[in-house]
Formats: structure tokens, sequence, C-alpha cells
């Protein structure tokens, strides 16, 4: 079995292999820079290393419309291309949601909201408590922030300092009631560092991931167009 | 609430030693022996533990009154290698965050020792809000969980360190009451306390010295479990003298009837299930007015187990 490494431009067409259109919505897709810039410039991790303890983790949080995710994991040859053909069959590694006894370097189950940010913080911490310098990284909806569980991680974790968490937050506007004064104000209120960057722009995703957070855990707002426009 | 409700002498009647002073005296060791080992805790114990000396003060967390995180957060140790032991009052280790225990501990595939203090009954005058007799029956409707019933500080102390040494989902519920005398336990079996002729009394963790009282002079086998789950179905059928089983349980009435029912499901068989009745009694009072309303006091035992026994 040969695993092909694809790049940025492979993205459209490993999407319409699981959605078999190549026009994709933006819930789809709203994620899919933020995610391909992780794994090709930031996170330490690859298809060799997703049993390395150091590995850098991704969860991600918001499980639906995983194609992005998917597609990106294909690329970069965690998982064969073909696999991406059986999205959502029985017996398929791919769901609708993400099972992480399934999938390579799927580093949580996810579907059910709100679950993520506190696996990360635990993860995050356990990190700390083991003595190893690897990130937790973990990517939220702006919808999913509702989720109160949320909020006790957002909290918990800027009193403990978890410097090498990152939040990633997805806002392509989802969220009926909205969040008056912006995302980012909330983690910053809670001691966090934060930024917020055009989400389809990968240098500016790239100069926030990898920004200075003075011993703070760092949540990055990334923008990207109305899931109605 | 102020937890030292909680700390009141567990029960006049018994000298035994109380299962949760026993847990947060062994904490600080459990910590230091095993660098995987992280206590979790909202809160609640916190101001028990004496970590005085423990250099590995990082592995003991409080997340403050946080229950959903306090699951979470344990899931997410565990992904990341470690060993946590999560910590709080039975209806805030598993009813409230009971979605965190089915994710992001089962659907994860990764484990962690849950400890919860206060039984059923420990503070009765906190009412429904406090009681914890949902649990077991909850745990029940997840994968892969092991649930220890120590009856006794002793047992309690030997199930823990069984359980922080492995990688499995594991529950212990600690009682405020106990037995006098500590059995020999090691995590998957029944004990045969006593056998007779006309069926069978199973005796769940600290109830076990009240059921011996009640069926005194009764010619009936005695079974004492101090784990629950798995149910050791084995020693039940190797001891089964009639099939008529009694399950006396200090939790949710009926939460082990069904396993009973696969047990002997070969066999015509006759099943009774005590324990805590299901509806909100909304009464404060003493933990033995709760025990004597629900039926599970000596004389409530006696009168059922001999009534449905026939004896």
């Amino acid at each position: 079995m040969r695993i092909t490494r694809h790049g940025y431009s492979d993205l459209p067409r490993l999407l319409a292999r699981m959605t078999g259109d190549e026009k994709h919505d933006v819930s789809a897709t709203s994620t899919l820079d933020a995610i391909w810039v992780l794994y090709e410039r930031v996170l330490r991790v690859g298809p060799d290393t997703v049993e390395d303890p150091d590995r850098d983790r991704f969860l991600l949080s918001k499980g639906h419309g995983p194609m992005a995710y998917y597609a990106v994991l294909a690329a970069m040859g965690f998982v064969e291309e073909s696999v991406l053909d059986t999205f959502g069959r029985f017996d398929s590694v791919l769901g609708h949601h993400p099972d992480r006894t399934l999938v390579p370097g799927v580093e949580i189950g996810s579907g059910s909201l709100g679950h993520g940010l506190g696996l990360a913080v635990g993860t995050a911490l356990g990190n700390r408590i083991a003595g190893r310098d690897a990130r937790t990284v973990v990517l939220v909806g702006d919808a999913e922030l509702d989720e109160g569980s949320n909020a006790e991680a957002i909290q918990y974790a800027g009193r403990a300092g978890l410097d090498r968490l990152m939040t990633v937050v997805v806002d392509n506007s989802s969220a009926s009631q909205g969040w008056p004064g912006g995302i980012a104000a909330r983690f910053a209120v809670e001691g966090w560092s934060t930024a917020d960057v055009d989400g389809r722009d990968h240098d500016a995703l790239h100069r926030a991931f990898t920004a200075s957070t003075g011993g703070r855990p760092h949540a990055v707002v990334a923008h990207v167009e109305s899931k109605e426009s | 609430m102020s937890s030292a409700e909680l700390t009141a002498p567990a029960s006049p009647t018994t000298a035994a030693p109380d299962q949760r002073t026993r847990f947060y005296e062994l904490l600080p060791e459990l910590i230091a022996a095993d660098p995987r080992v992280v206590a979790v805790l909202a809160e609640i114990g916190v101001s028990y533990l004496d970590l005085d000396g423990l250099r590995d003060v990082d592995r003991v967390v409080n997340l403050g009154i946080r229950e959903q995180l306090l699951v979470s957060t344990a899931g997410g140790l565990a992904l990341a290698g470690l060993r946590p032991i999560a910590h709080t009052f039975a209806p805030f280790l598993v009813e409230r965050p009971f979605e965190q225990v089915k994710l992001d501990l089962g659907h994860q595939g990764v484990g962690a020792v849950l400890v919860s203090a206060g039984g059923s009954h420990d503070w009765p005058g906190g009412g429904e809000t406090h009681f914890g007799h949902r649990d077991v029956a909850l745990l029940d409707t997840l994968d892969g969980w092991t649930v220890h019933v120590p009856g006794h500080a002793d047992e309690m102390e030997s199930l823990l360190r069984s359980a922080v040494a492995g990688d499995d989902r594991v529950y212990l519920r600690l009682d405020g009451t106990s037995n006098q005398a500590a059995r020999r336990v090691d995590g998957t079996r029944m004990h045969v306390e006593r056998r007779g002729r006309h069926g069978t009394v199973v005796a769940v963790g600290p109830l076990l010295d009240r059921v011996l009282a009640a069926t005194e002079g009764l010619d009936v086998t005695v079974l004492y479990a101090p784990t629950v789950r798995p149910f050791d179905a084995a020693t039940l059928r190797a001891t089964l003298s009639a099939p008529d089983v009694v399950l006396v349980e200090p939790y949710l009435r009926d939460t082990s009837t069904a396993e009973v029912a696969r047990a002997l499901g070969d066999l015509r068989h006759r099943t009774l299930g005590l324990g805590v009745g299901q509806s909100e009694l909304r009464r404060y009072g003493s933990r033995e007015e709760h025990e004597t309303a629900h039926g599970i006091d000596v004389a409530g035992l006696r009168h059922s187990v001999s009534g449905f026994l026939g004896l």
C-alpha cells in the first residue's frame, strides 16, 4: 500500500471523493484552511508519529462536517486516499463524525458538541505533568461555544496557565444568539492571549498559530464567510 | 454546602473505619508511588487532603466546581497516558456529567478511576439534590465499567490500589457505613457467607452486616458482593440451592435484576430486588430513617426475604 502525499490544490478533489460534488457548502469547508495550515506548517505530527507521546495533538471538537479534516488527513498521508470513497458507509472508518479508535492520527472521537475543549485541557495538563512540550490544539465552532462545558474549560485553562494549549475557533457566524463583543474577548477576560484572523488567509493563520503568548493559553478566532452566505 | 456535613461519624453503631477518610489518607501515597497517577477534584475533598511533603503536588488538580470539566479532564489525562482518579459526590460524578462519562472516557476508549463519596444517603439532611442512588444503574447503560461497592475501608483500599494499577474504567462507590469486618476481596468474585437450601440472598457492599442479621436462622445462602460489575454469575449459579434470588443493594432497587436474569436465563427462577425506591420521598432526617422507609433496615429485610422465600 503506497500512501501519496498531496498539496492544497488537491483538497477540492479529495473533498469531492466524499461529497460527490465539486461545490462544497460552507459547513464542509469552513475549517479547511485552518486545518490545512496547522498540519502543513504548525503541528509536529505525521503518519509516522501518531503514537509518539511527544507529538503535537490536534483535537477536532467540531465533529460535524469532518470532510475537510479527512481530506487533509488523506493529503498528509494519515489515511489512504481511496478510503475517502467509503465515507459514511457501514464498514468505513470515516463516519459523519470521526472516531479516534478507527482512524490513525485522529486524537478524539467527536460529534457531540462541547467535549473537545475539556479533553484538550486534560491532554495539555497531562503533557505538562509528564514534562512534554507537545502542543495541544483544539478546533471548535462559534456555535459550539454555546455549550456551557466550554465555559468551564476556558476558565480553568486560563487560571492554570496552560501555555501549550491553543483553541482555534472557526467563526462562520452560526451561533443563533451570537457573541456580543466578539468571541476573542470571552477568552481574553479569562486570561488567554487571543488573535482574530481571516480564516482563509494562510499566512495570517500561520502567524496567529505561532504567535508568542506570554505563558498563557492561546485562542485564535478564524473568521470565515457566514454559514448563511 | 459545606462538605463537612459528610464527615460526621458515619454510623454510631460501628467502629469500622470510614471509607472516605481512608481514601483521602491514601491519595498522597498513591500519587507519590506512581508518576502516572493524577487526582482530579472539583473542590470536594481538597481540604481533607494532607499534601504536606508531597513533591508531586502538581498531580493534585482542583478544577473548582466544574463537574463536566472534571470528567473531560480525566479523559484528556488518560489520552496523554496518565492515570486519573476523579472524585466528588456520586450525583456530581455520574449524573451531572453523564455524557462526559459516556463520551470522554468510554467513546474515547480510555479509562479512569472514578471515586464517589456519599453513597445513597450519607447526608440525608441534604435531600434529593445530594442523594446518589441512581449511579450504578446509570453506569449500567454504558460499556466496560467495573463497579466496586466496598463494604469496608480495607476493602476499599485493596480495590483502589488494584484499580489504579490498571488502565480500564473503574467506579468505586464509597459509603459512609461499613461492615464490622473486612472480607478478602479480589475485585471480581462474590463471597459465600452462608449456605442454605431455600434460596440465595445477595448482599452488596455495606449492607452485608444488615443482611446477615436479617437472615439469622433462615436456611438461605448469603452471598456478599463487593464488586457488582462485571456481575459474578458463576458464583451465583455454582451456589444456587433453589432458583429464588433476593438482591439487596444500597442504591436503586432492581439495579442488578437484569444481571440475575442473564445469569439464570436458562432456568425458571424468581428474583426480588431490594434497595432504594424509585420515587422521591422528599424527606430529610437520618440515614436510618431512610433505610427504614425503603425497607432495607434489618426488620424490613427480614420481612421481605422471608415473605418472598416462604420461610
